[in-house]
């Protein structure tokens, strides 16, 4: 094995200062480059935070963060991310929203003025791909949520960045257009097999989408359970309705019931 | 109703909500024989504002000027505190109670400190006109910038971005329907500084007709002004609303876009 895009040794973030909140316990996790990680586990156990720990957007308390080779001590610079909430702009149009990585980020920051048009195809491609064409100078408050959703997984991939961090993107969404963003986002992640952690609720979903699923138990979180997910790609839609599938899923479910146990438990001990 | 029709009668509908009120003005004045020295009624107002013309549109015309210069400066002054201390909280912190108790001091009790400084006449009209209506702009403003998203601030912090990048690509954009609703606001209160200032200390201005008009009992005048007044806050305050629609259409869609409650 090559040596890891991703590891974190022995880390705990703690929010507030001291004694303030420990979100994060002891985390030891290794990702290799373009591998799909998919982080479930119930709500308020530090899914989120572990993405923010990653990302360098909060440092860690202890222990440490390695991406690329290089120590994480701040905000990286070739992650892309989105979020339930698409927070896109609302005074610009669906193809400017996802130009604006390129306004920010070097080295299409320089070249920006004098590459406008092929910065736009690009953005235009994309959009076509995540099935937007004729929608590219609508503004958001002109598209429906699920079309919101997919302008922001472009305007995260759009600057091509090595790493992917996904929020819960789909869970404010319906289940048919959630269905058809993961056959999107799948289709996206076999053409350019960035790095991607996805974080979510839906064990369907981590177990359409990642190579890998990791539990984290209740506050303060670790990591409690991994499950490697071996089904072949590219992955219908049918999949779900398959024994494998399903037993998969029972699986991860016990492995999270037991997560919830454990600081029970410990507390009756 | 067609919807021609309908639409014909929205556009109506300040106009006859305005003539309603000058009906029943003229109504109540005439049913209880209320004297003119108390209570003009609109046809006396109106008398007043043809006889009196030439002095009215020469007053209105200083009000206008030391509102607008007075506003001019609020917004050029509570643009620049505004994004000031909603792009740095510590600022903010620092900054925040002094600006709440400035804001709470009527300013009328600062003409006579303006009269002793600059003397009777323009200036303080200006500077009372600037000092109640930057504080709505600043407040506002930063308001618009500090309420950013979180996610958004990690999307364009995990690209690299900048402080300042942050605040042009994203926060002052925001803050500019903020900044529009503010403007409505100040423009009003502006006016408001002027007239107590020209009230209290000056030669000139729709304030000082008033005043004197009020020392000879003529309260048909005294109601023209206050009509001028009011014509002139409403002017001003569809301009605002014109300039937001232009510059900020995003974020008055859907909305019928008139004058929030200020026909």
């Amino acid at each position: 094995m090559s040596e890891p895009f991703i590891r974190i040794e022995g880390a705990d973030l703690t929010y507030g200062e001291e004694g303030g909140v420990l979100a994060l316990q002891g985390i030891d996790l290794t990702m290799q480059e373009g591998e799909f990680l998919a982080v479930v586990g119930p709500s308020g156990c530090g899914k989120s935070t572990l993405l923010k720990l990653i990302s360098g957007l909060r440092p860690p308390s202890a222990g440490s963060v390695t991406v690329a080779g290089q120590k994480v001590t701040g905000p990286l610079k070739i992650v892309g991310m989105a979020f339930q909430n698409p927070t896109l702009l609302p005074w610009r149009t669906a193809l400017e929203n996802v130009l604006l990585p390129l306004e920010v980020v070097e080295p299409h920051r320089r070249n920006f003025r004098a590459d406008r048009r092929s910065y736009e195809n690009k953005a235009r491609q994309l959009l076509a791909k995540v099935g937007l064409t004729g929608f590219e100078d609508h503004y958001p408050w002109q598209l429906s949520g699920g079309m919101q959703q997919r302008v922001s997984l472009c305007r995260a991939l759009i600057h091509e960045p090595a790493l992917l961090m996904l929020d819960e993107p789909f869970g404010a969404l319906d289940t048919f257009t959630r269905e058809e963003l993961w056959d999107a986002l799948q289709a996206l992640w076999l053409e350019r097999r960035f790095t991607t952690l996805l974080v979510t609720h839906d064990l369907q979903e981590a177990a359409m989408l990642a190579d890998r699923i990791i539990v984290i138990s209740q506050r303060p979180g670790k990591i409690a359970a991994a499950c490697e997910v071996n089904f072949p790609r590219p992955r219908s839609l049918d999949l779900r309705f398959s024994p494998d599938f399903n037993a998969l899923l029972h699986e991860i479910r016990a492995k999270i019931d037991v997560a919830r146990q454990v600081p029970l438990s410990l507390g009756a001990a | 109703m067609t919807a021609r029709q309908r639409k014909a009668f929205r556009m109506a509908l300040p106009w006859l909500s305005a003539l309603g009120l000058f009906v029943l003005w003229e109504f109540v004045c005439v049913v209880f024989q209320v004297p003119e020295s108390i209570l003009a009624t609109p046809t006396a107002t109106l008398k007043a504002l043809v006889q009196y013309r030439e002095a009215i549109w020469l007053n209105a015309g200083q009000t206008l000027f030391t509102t607008l210069v007075g506003f001019g400066l609020a917004v050029l002054f509570g643009l620049a505190l505004g994004v000031a201390i909603g792009a740095a909280p510590l600022l903010y912190r620092a900054l925040g109670p002094l600006l709440i108790g400035f804001n709470a001091i009527p300013k009328v009790a600062l003409v006579p400190i303006l009269v002793m400084w600059f003397g009777i006449g323009t200036v303080p009209a200006i500077i009372t006109a600037f000092l109640i209506s930057f504080f709505p702009i600043a407040v506002n403003v930063a308001a618009g910038i500090a309420t950013l998203e979180p996610e958004l601030q990690d999307v364009l912090r995990s690209l690299g971005a900048r402080k300042r990048d942050i605040l042009w690509k994203v926060g002052l954009p925001r803050a500019l329907p903020y900044f529009f609703a503010s403007l409505k606001v100040a423009i009003s209160l502006a006016f408001v500084g002027s007239v107590i200032a020209e009230t209290v200390a000056a030669n000139n201005g729709i304030g000082h007709l008033m005043l004197v008009a009020s020392s000879s009992f003529r309260t048909p005048l005294l109601f023209a002004g206050l009509v001028v007044i009011a014509v002139l806050g409403i002017i001003m305050y569809a301009a605002a609303v014109v300039m937001e629609r232009r510059l900020a259409h995003w974020a008055t869609r859907g909305t019928d876009g008139g004058l929030h409650g200020g026909g």
